[in-house]
């Protein structure tokens, strides 16, 4: 049996993400914020082998579920019906859609980590949060192909990890592994690698280059480490 | 396809502060002026539409395009006077309804509302909107707009503005409804409402192959089959600069389209546009940069993929010199357009 894949989010993001996996062989499930009758007609026509559903059977059914909404609403989740799953959230925070909102660019958490405390027994990895969704479209390359893109991981658990890396890789990206959920505010808007449409080498020279940056040096004070 | 000579081709701006011929950034004011200097050229050059959207930030003068579109009403004879986007969800349908037919009275019935959410949000905070009841705002403001555009008395209610009952709207136009477009970003939700309203539907493509877009047409003419309404052809605004060559139109996107995408994406926490992703976008991407005709062969081609009936050139972005932008227009007007009807026509 294929693996299944759930994705929560039927916009921009959330469709280009179904179209990759569809395309790398995944059975994909994706629900929007309403019924999902009100997504059908683009779903048919957008991801045509996806299957539109709600977001309580995407969370059931999928062994995997991509978040892919926007972040101001990621109290609107249900931690039970994602318990033990391995997440994979590709929110960021974007002020002229969730509007004003500190406790989302604190510098001393990165948003996944306010994810994952909020859904306690899940598995959340951060990913496919960096590159503009246009580029993940255009960019997808299978492995070992010249040119091939990086996308930049995020993750406390080993396992899981290398779980959402192989995601990321059948879909047609290498992964680079940042470090733990604290790590991902490196791929976060205002670092260097956020909108990087970059190769592995790139990318980790970028990532290492987060506390030069303006944000990297607040985090860096924020959490008190220099 | 559509008929090559059909096509619309039009001319958008925002009103950018451009430089004068010393090198000097014009305030707002002679922006402003500018641009209407710019539309009657190309209204005398036949070009068939101006668009101008709404924004309210410092690089962008134009935050009331209506008014801007009233003043080149009385000095231009043809061209099609539109909004690129009216921001609807921060404004009231009835007021927008009532200025745009004072437009379209001006113009004798030249005026174009273009409504859309708009891809910045600054209007929320300023007239006093709440950015959560973002969807809620634009499908009740689209709604009643809708309602309006018969002329007839109307009856609405709703959660964001006063309700209506059997109220008549002034002036009434001449024709008896105004010219209606809808602009979306790449929401497929908002691809799917402009079908269900039957307004024709405006890509706003500002970065990535166009490939990308087909999808969407699809979207919209199933959608319009749906809901029993009309699929127009789709039109399309993109960034671009023509000159006299490839190399210099290139060099001027460098140094101002991309430093104008590079300054918004910034505030976003985007990385600046690296040079590859530039020549990218100007290879195959959505910046039509060059000469008349590399820039005439790559809109023939975008606008046969999606089959398009409408191609808007933003054509100011950063703050290119005024000079260029008249260059560029005439450039547009004179070896563009003719040019890329003649390769459709050619196929």
């Amino acid at each position: 049996m294929k693996e299944m894949l759930g994705i929560l989010g039927a916009g921009k993001l959330g469709t280009v993400l179904g179209q990759l996996a569809t395309a790398a062989g995944y059975r994909v499930l994706i629900a929007g914020s309403g019924s999902p009758t009100k997504i059908e007609l683009t779903i048919e026509t957008l991801v045509p082998d996806a299957v539109p559903a709600t977001a309580i059977e995407v969370c059931q059914q999928a062994d995997i579920v991509i978040l892919a909404i926007p972040l101001g609403k990621y109290q609107t989740l249900s931690p039970s019906a994602l318990a033990k799953k391995l997440v994979i959230d590709a929110m960021n925070y974007w002020w002229e859609v969730d509007g004003p909102r500190p406790d989302l660019t604190d510098p001393r958490y990165s948003s996944s980590e306010l994810v994952q405390s909020f859904l306690k027994e899940s598995h959340v990895v951060k990913a496919f949060n960096h590159m503009g969704y246009h580029d993940l479209f255009d960019e997808t390359r299978s492995h070992g192909q010249a040119g091939r893109k990086a996308i930049a991981i995020a993750g406390n658990e080993r396992e899981y990890v290398k779980k959402a890396a192989e995601v990321i890789d059948k879909l047609g990206f290498d992964p680079v592994h940042v470090g733990s959920l604290a790590e991902g505010i490196r791929m976060e808007p205002g670092s260097a690698v956020f909108g990087a449409n970059v190769n592995e080498n790139e990318l980790k020279d970028l990532l290492a280059k987060f506390e030069e940056t303006d944000r990297g040096q607040e985090v860096l004070h924020a959490r008190g480490i220099n | 396809m559509i008929d090559p000579q059909k096509i619309v081709f039009g001319l958008d701006s925002f009103g950018d502060l451009p430089t004068d011929e010393t090198g000097k950034l014009m305030n707002q004011a002679q922006a402003i002026r500018q641009v209407v200097t710019e539309a009657e050229l190309a209204d005398r050059l036949g070009v068939d539409v101006i668009a101008l959207g709404e924004h309210h930030r410092p690089e962008y003068a134009i935050s009331s395009p209506e008014t801007v579109l009233a003043g080149i009403a009385t000095r231009t004879k043809h061209i099609t006077l539109a909004s690129g986007v009216t921001v609807l969800s921060s404004d009231d349908p009835v007021r927008v309804y009532e200025r745009f037919a004072t437009l379209d009275a001006l113009s004798n019935g030249r005026a174009q509302v273009v409504i859309g959410r708009g891809s910045f949000t600054e209007s929320f905070p300023l007239y006093g909107y709440d950015l959560s009841d973002y969807d809620l705002l634009f499908e009740e403001k689209i709604e009643l707009f809708s309602k309006l555009l018969d002329e007839k008395p109307v009856t609405w209610s709703g959660k964001t503005r006063a309700a209506l009952k059997k109220v008549e709207i002034f002036p009434k136009t001449e024709k008896g409804s105004l010219d209606t477009h809808v602009a979306v970003g790449g929401s497929p939700d908002s691809v799917v409402r402009a079908a269900r309203y039957g307004f024709p539907m405006i890509l706003a493509i500002i970065g990535g192959s166009p490939r990308r877009f087909v999808p969407y047409v699809k979207l919209y003419q199933k959608a319009s089959k749906k809901f029993k309404t009309h699929a127009y052809p789709v039109g399309i605004h993109s960034h671009g600069v023509i000159a006299d060559s490839d190399g210099e139109a290139v060099e001027l996107a460098w140094k101002h389209t991309r430093k104008s995408l590079v300054r918004i994406g910034n505030e976003r926490g985007w990385v600046p546009m690296s040079r590859e992703q530039f020549e990218r976008e100007v290879k195959q991407g959505s910046i039509y940069a060059g000469s008349p005709e590399t820039v005439a062969q790559r809109l023939a081609a975008t606008i046969k993929l999606l089959g398009a009936g409408r191609f808007e050139l933003a054509y100011g972005a950063g703050e290119l010199s005024a000079q260029a932008r008249l260059h560029m227009i005439e450039l547009y007007a004179n070896k563009v357009i003719p040019r890329v009807r003649e390769i459709i026509a050619e196929e």
